[in-house]
């Protein structure tokens, strides 16, 4: 144990000659892990968020299934492309989203956050500047809003909930207010091309969210900001005895949330040829659900990116099922919401048996 | 008010055994209470008061053993059970209603309703008639209890108990939060009750307290009566002392080779405060030295780990570690400059339970790991297995969630974040709590290997012969002082006993060490 006091690239002799004692060892117990490793992805594979992962898959089969059934529009490249296209903007919330609920918070603003930035991003001050201004200007709304979130909650201590809750209200307000309550239209026509591009045939708005969901796939899981975020979550306590800056660390995931309601609002922008502050409507539930049902725990400390993108997909299949069937939106959404309680079961029920 | 020895007991309580994973806390605890004494338990931290009354109380079930209350055999399943019979608890952290008023809180789950609506008027009288009772008319029945202070929240905690028509009132160190004169106020309370005929078990490590208020001691130790029906006023110190010191179990201490004169001072902290836990410490680590703070529960140590440590924000005083100052109330520059805690809660204050332990041992140097920001994933997890196996945690996985592993395994991997490199300096607070005694032998051997690898240790345990037999140096510390300073071996188990109940003895010096 006598290298572990040492530490590296001192420069000192001492420290070379443990380095290298540290490297056999190394080598010595790599063996062992690599054994091990594979016993332990084994073991991964049957946890929790794995399973869950998989009643997801099949319940979009069974939604699929009946889909097939009831409409013959249903199994077409055509309405695939659609379900995938009105999954890409509230599944680029939804990544954002993630990263708070797995931090532990909570994001009620996104909404609101996507229509203040959808709608000074179509201003005509700001449309005068071309394009790329206007990406631009979403994104920063979006992460200057998220990040107001974050250093009201980490550093001025206030509860996620009323921050954002006020930021929901007044973000909404000011966009209002900037668009005198007019929707705005988009003049430029490489804005309104991002919503009908298609390089290789797929459409760009599901490969953003694609290039975002692998993103946060990424930081989750292979950087020390997902691992902070999930400790956080997990167990703030622990994270900040442990060394963790707790509140820098907090602060970036709203930021996080904020910047991917700013790309969000650009591809509703795309999308409408429109900024509002209509935009956005109750987006922040769609999130919220889509990501409870993917498996990641309302209180923090587990999730995964999977299943939030699971939970939008399963969300939209759903609708576009209705919609292939003339069904009202009001039976809609009474299935929605059934689902959400039934997953909210399913996963207190794993997380019991994973307990024990 | 001395109760009658030859009236049938209220409570009997015979060979109650309960076993938590790992640990035997109760191994036939033996205790009889009688109507109108007051009974009070003494023992040492871990000897079994908590869950002894946790037991009595319906919050725990034994595994074996006999309860018999006024002579019927009854089983006590729920803290509901217990209220019924007329056996009430007031614990250390009031379980009020800071929102409700006093009235509310003393008929919570009791309330005076005629078809669902509370009659508040007569809910105010009745509380009024038992604060009167209680010889506190001052306290406004209609008043919020959370603005009332911590004796006033006792008076109405011991109101509550009236209320139900408690025939035993069950005390866990009801002094802990009252100032000196609230101390009088509370026991000339309890003479009224016990002089009505109600019997109060009352827990405290106050010597002097039990010698003024108390009529018969029980003494636990390990789990097991030790002492019992001994009168609370005569009885000798050095007696009660003996009682709770006399160890079944044998310690297994690693051999201390001494620091040597030349060692670097790593930790010199001087006149460390923080407003209402401790005031004035002063101490210094070396490298390579274990030094202990002993004390009771509540004597400030834990706050002074982590306030050096700074995850609380001192009020005066200074920290140096080698040389350089810390500053106040930031966790991150001392984790930096190279210190380490191991903190009292494992599972609230140190572990992400349902993570593997590979991650939770890498958890404070992420950093270390990582190439802009990126994760090397491999070397983490091939660290965290040699970490683990040189502790030898067991099962020796470290894809398996903390939350799997026994509670010495998992202080093994509290321990272990902190060996991954820069650490020079490691802060344990009661490294062995839920740790079965064969792993503790281990635990000792592992911080005595730190120790001679050159890591200080600043050790806080409430057992003292851990204290005693671990550590180079000891300080004693009693109400937020240190009391003693001096080399371990100088002191025994007595001795810091008696200096931490503060029942100042003379003459115990010498006796040989523990």
């Amino acid at each position: 144990m006598s290298e572990s006091v040492e530490s590296p690239g001192r420069g000192d002799a001492r420290a070379h000659a443990a380095a290298e004692v540290r490297e056999q060892e190394q080598a010595r117990v790599e063996a062992q892990a690599a054994a091990a490793a594979a016993a332990g992805r084994r073991g991964r594979l049957a946890g929790v968020g794995e399973i869950r992962n998989i009643g997801l898959v099949v319940v979009l089969v069974v939604l699929a299934i009946i889909g097939t059934a009831t409409s013959e529009n249903f199994a077409t490249a055509d309405n695939l492309r659609n379900i995938l296209v009105s999954s890409s903007v509230i599944g680029v919330v939804t990544v954002g989203m993630t990263f708070v609920i797995i931090g532990g918070g909570i994001d009620l603003s996104v909404g609101a956050i996507v229509a203040l930035a959808s709608v000074w991003a179509t201003t005509v001050a700001t449309q005068s500047y071309g394009p790329a201004v206007m990406i631009v200007c979403a994104l920063l709304v979006g992460a200057g809003t998220g990040l107001v979130n974050g250093l009201l909650i980490a550093y001025g201590r206030l509860v996620p909930f009323i921050v954002t809750l006020a930021m929901l209200v007044s973000a909404r307000g000011l966009a209002a207010r900037m668009a005198d309550n007019r929707t705005q239209l988009v003049t430029e026509q490489r804005i309104k091309d991002i919503a009908t591009a298609d390089p290789l045939g797929i459409p760009l708005l599901v490969i953003v969210l694609a290039v975002v969901a692998v993103v946060g796939w990424v930081l989750l899981n292979r950087t020390t900001f997902g691992r902070r975020t999930i400790a956080i979550g997990g167990n703030t306590e622990a994270a900040r005895l442990a060394g963790i800056d707790v509140k820098r660390t907090t602060t970036l995931l709203y930021l996080l949330s904020g910047i991917c309601c700013g790309i969000a609002a650009v591809m509703i922008i795309a999308r409408t040829t429109t900024g509002s502050s209509t935009h956005g409507n109750l987006y922040e539930l769609d999130a919220i659900a889509a990501v409870i049902i993917g498996g990641t725990l309302l209180s923090g400390g587990r999730g995964t990116i999977v299943g939030s993108i699971l939970g939008v997909l399963v969300f939209t299949t759903i609708t576009n099922i209705f919609i292939l069937n003339n069904l009202a939106t009001e039976v809609q959404n009474i299935a929605k919401g059934l689902i959400i309680v039934a997953a909210v079961l399913l996963q207190r029920r794993t997380t019991r048996d994973a307990a024990t | 008010m001395a109760a009658d020895v030859t009236q049938e007991p209220l409570l009997e309580m015979r060979g109650i055994v309960k076993q938590f994973p790992g640990v035997r806390a109760l191994d036939g605890v033996d205790l009889d209470v009688r109507a109108g004494e007051v009974h009070c338990l003494l023992g040492q931290n871990g000897a079994g008061k908590s869950t002894l009354i946790k037991v009595l109380s319906g919050a725990h079930q034994p595994d074996e053993g006999t309860v018999r209350w006024r002579g019927e055999p009854v089983g006590v399943s729920s803290p509901h059970d217990a209220l019924r019979l007329g056996i009430a608890t007031i614990y250390q952290e009031l379980d009020l209603v800071p929102g409700l008023s006093v009235a509310d809180n003393v008929h919570l789950g009791r309330e005076l309703a005629s078809g669902g609506f509370v009659r508040r008027g007569d809910q105010v009288e009745a509380t009024r008639a038992i604060l009167e009772r209680l010889g506190h008319p001052e306290i406004p029945p209609q008043r919020e209890v959370g603005r009332l202070s911590a004796a006033g929240q006792q008076i109405v905690s011991l109101a509550r108990a009236l209320a139900r028509d408690a025939r035993l009132i069950v005390m866990d160190e009801p002094s802990a939060v009252l100032a000196h004169d609230e101390v009088d106020n509370l026991f000339r309370v309890i003479r009224d009750l016990t002089a009505s005929g109600v019997a109060v078990v009352y827990i405290s490590h106050r010597l002097e307290e039990i010698r003024t208020i108390g009529d018969v001691v029980t003494v636990l130790k390990d789990g097991r009566t030790v002492g019992t029906g001994l009168p609370a006023k005569e009885t000798p110190t050095q007696r009660v002392v003996a009682l709770m010191t006399g160890r079944n179990v044998e310690y297994v201490f690693p051999e201390r080779p001494g620091v040597p004169e030349d060692a670097e001072e790593l930790l010199r902290v001087e006149g460390l405060s923080l407003d209402g836990a401790f005031r004035d410490v002063s101490l210094t680590v070396r490298a390579g030295e274990i030094v202990g703070l002993a004390g009771l529960v509540g004597a400030g140590r834990s706050e002074v780990l982590e306030t050096i440590y700074g995850a609380r924000k001192r009020t005066a005083g200074e920290v140096r570690f080698r040389g350089r100052a810390l500053p106040a109330g930031r966790v991150g520059p001392a984790v930096a400059a190279g210190l380490g805690l191991a903190p009292e809660e494992r599972k609230s204050q140190a572990l992400l339970l349902g993570e593997p332990v590979a991650r939770n041992v890498s958890l404070a140097s992420l950093t270390r790991f990582a190439r802009g920001g990126w994760l090397d994933r491999g070397r983490e997890r091939a660290t965290a297995q040699r970490i683990t196996s040189d502790l030898e945690v067991r099962p020796a996985d470290v894809d398996r969630p903390a939350r799997t592993l026994s509670g010495g395994n998992q202080q093994k991997v509290v321990l272990g974040r902190w060996l991954l490199g820069t650490t020079r300096l490691l802060l344990l607070d009661e490294p062995t709590r839920g740790v079965d005694v064969g792993a503790r032998a281990e635990i000792y051997a592992v911080i005595r290997r730190l120790a001679d690898d050159g890591i200080g240790v600043l050790l806080v345990s409430s057992e003292v012969p851990e204290v005693l037999g671990l550590a180079d140096r000891v300080l004693v510390m009693r109400e937020g002082r240190v009391v003693h300073e001096g080399p371990a071996t100088e002191l025994d188990e007595h001795r810091v006993l008696d200096l931490v109940m503060a029942d100042q003895k003379d003459g115990q010096e010498g006796a040989p060490a523990a």
